[in-house]
């Protein structure tokens, strides 16, 4: 099971209030992650990503294990402690602004 | 007894206000979508309860919300054809923020770059929608205007999109360029009388006018002149802030451009200039009394350096004539030290017999004036900075 925390404004367009737990089919990327998530709340199709293209949007980062991934390609793997749910993948808005 | 709701789109938010008909004592609700910049909602003319909010982010992109209930529930309206309208969980399933240009060949000319800032071209690259404009004879068909600069229109309550690739598509698109705002499609007006004839303004492209209900368009900008263009009569690329129209009179249209401010009496084919004495005639808006054809409203600003009222006065400045001579509305409204705007969207106006006024400001502050301009109240004060405002008259 992977961990996966959204931001404020994204939990509130999904209806939730904490962190969720996907399962995720096959090797474990940012790109499986969101594929997982995007079905599970169609309602965040073209918010974290592009509807057609499924670039990510310039104002979003993937963090990993202290780690950014979020200009590495997306089908990059990520790490064993976010395979096995011991770690948080984060999806954030960038710092913007004052 | 008739009831007042306004709706009001804030950089952080949506609120709703609502009183009787003598509008004094106001009801607020809000904030709905917290957080989220909301540049616009607006109720169907034939189903007042049926709203629709464009709700964005320049994080996390466009989202578009719907609600039956005048507003007190909301939903995202979108569920592709023939599938159920929740998720296995119970979540609403979602596409209606799915704005993609039209590139296909059946529409023709499919346009790819605008002019940018620098006088390159650049792509067509979606970031919001900026103004919704409910059908007026179908709750389920809606219009946006988004920027970069294209109309899309849904048939199925926002469920999905669709560009009228026609506007994009007639020639002029490489000399659009986006103002200090971006390159927006602001307004868009229905003629009653005819539904084949829409209007559409763009910053900074100009006005333009549809005849065969957006299937081709053509710019109607003669008369307009600005002088940050190359060629200050061009027809294409000026930065009209508004047109507004009384929807008895549809041939006679009102502009707000960035600098003038402009009238036309055959449907937009000829512009000529009705400034008259106003202190300044930069500003936003422009706007039309409910029962008075001849009766217009703008905020006038200082400059578009400054945006502020000129002498830090926050004055309306109403004509009863259709132009030229102008009297400013004072009655309530800060007269020193005012360093607010107010945008093209934030002001509109009710249907009561006494016609009543409204507008927000960056500052937060929405006012109403009950008696079409004379006095002016804040129906609330400190909301975050209001990018827009709609009115509905309940019977």
């Amino acid at each position: 099971m992977i961990h996966v925390r959204l931001p404020y404004h994204l939990q509130t367009l999904a209806r939730i209030s904490a962190d969720i737990d996907l399962e995720v089919a096959g090797p474990v990327s940012p790109n499986t992650i969101l594929n997982a998530l995007e079905e599970r709340f169609p309602m965040l199709r073209g918010t974290i990503r592009d509807h057609i293209t499924k670039e990510r949007r310039p104002l979003i980062r993937f963090f990993a294990c202290a780690e950014d991934y979020s200009h590495l390609p997306p089908d990059t793997p990520l790490p064993e402690a976010i395979r096995s749910g011991a770690e948080t993948f984060i999806i954030l808005g960038a710092i913007a602004g004052g | 007894m008739s009831r007042i709701r306004v709706l009001v789109g804030t950089r952080k938010g949506a609120f709703i206000l609502r009183s009787d008909a003598g509008r004094k004592k106001w009801e607020i609700d809000g904030p709905h979508f917290v957080g989220w910049e909301v540049y616009h909602m607006k109720g169907s003319p034939i189903d007042p309860d049926r709203l629709y909010a464009s709700q964005s982010s320049a994080w996390f992109g466009q989202i578009i919300q719907r609600s039956n209930n005048g507003g007190r529930n909301w939903e995202q309206p979108g569920t592709p054809p023939g599938e159920p309208l929740t998720t296995p969980e119970g979540f609403p399933k979602g596409e209606s923020n799915k704005f993609v240009y039209d590139a296909s060949s059946a529409t023709g000319k499919p346009l790819t770059t605008h002019q940018w800032y620098d006088g390159t071209q650049r792509p067509w690259e979606f970031k919001r929608v900026w103004h919704l404009e409910p059908s007026l004879t179908d709750p389920d068909t809606v219009y946006a205007g988004v920027e970069d600069a294209a109309l899309f229109r849904t048939v199925d309550g926002g469920k999905t999109w669709q560009e009228l690739a026609g506007l994009r598509g007639h020639g002029t698109g490489p000399k659009w360029q986006p103002g200090a705002g971006g390159m927006c499609l602001h307004t868009i007006l229905f003629d009653p009388g005819n539904p084949r004839r829409i209007y559409t303004a763009i910053s900074a492209a100009g006005a333009f006018r549809t005849d065969d209900a957006g299937l081709t368009w053509k710019p109607i900008n003669r008369g307009l002149k600005s002088e940050y263009i190359p060629d200050p009569e061009a027809e294409v690329g000026h930065c009209v802030h508004r047109i507004a129209m009384h929807p008895a009179r549809t041939n006679v249209l009102y502009m707000q451009k960035h600098w003038e401010v402009l009238r036309s009496d055959n449907a937009g084919d000829q512009w000529q200039n009705i400034s008259g004495n106003l202190p300044s005639d930069f500003g936003f808006l422009v706007e039309v009394h409910a029962h008075e054809p001849e009766t217009i409203y703008v905020v006038p600003i200082k400059s578009d350096f400054a945006h502020h009222p000129p002498e830090a006065k926050l004055r309306v400045y109403r004509s009863r004539t259709g132009g030229n001579e102008w009297e400013a509305l004072t009655n309530g409204l800060p007269q020193e030290h005012c360093y607010v705007n107010v945008l093209r969207d934030a002001m509109a106006v009710d249907s009561l017999d006494e016609c009543g006024v409204y507008f927000g400001t960056t500052g937060g502050q929405v006012y109403c004036s009950p008696d079409g301009g004379d006095h002016w109240t804040p129906i609330v004060r400190d909301l975050p900075s209001v990018v827009s405002v709609e009115v509905q008259t309940l019977r």
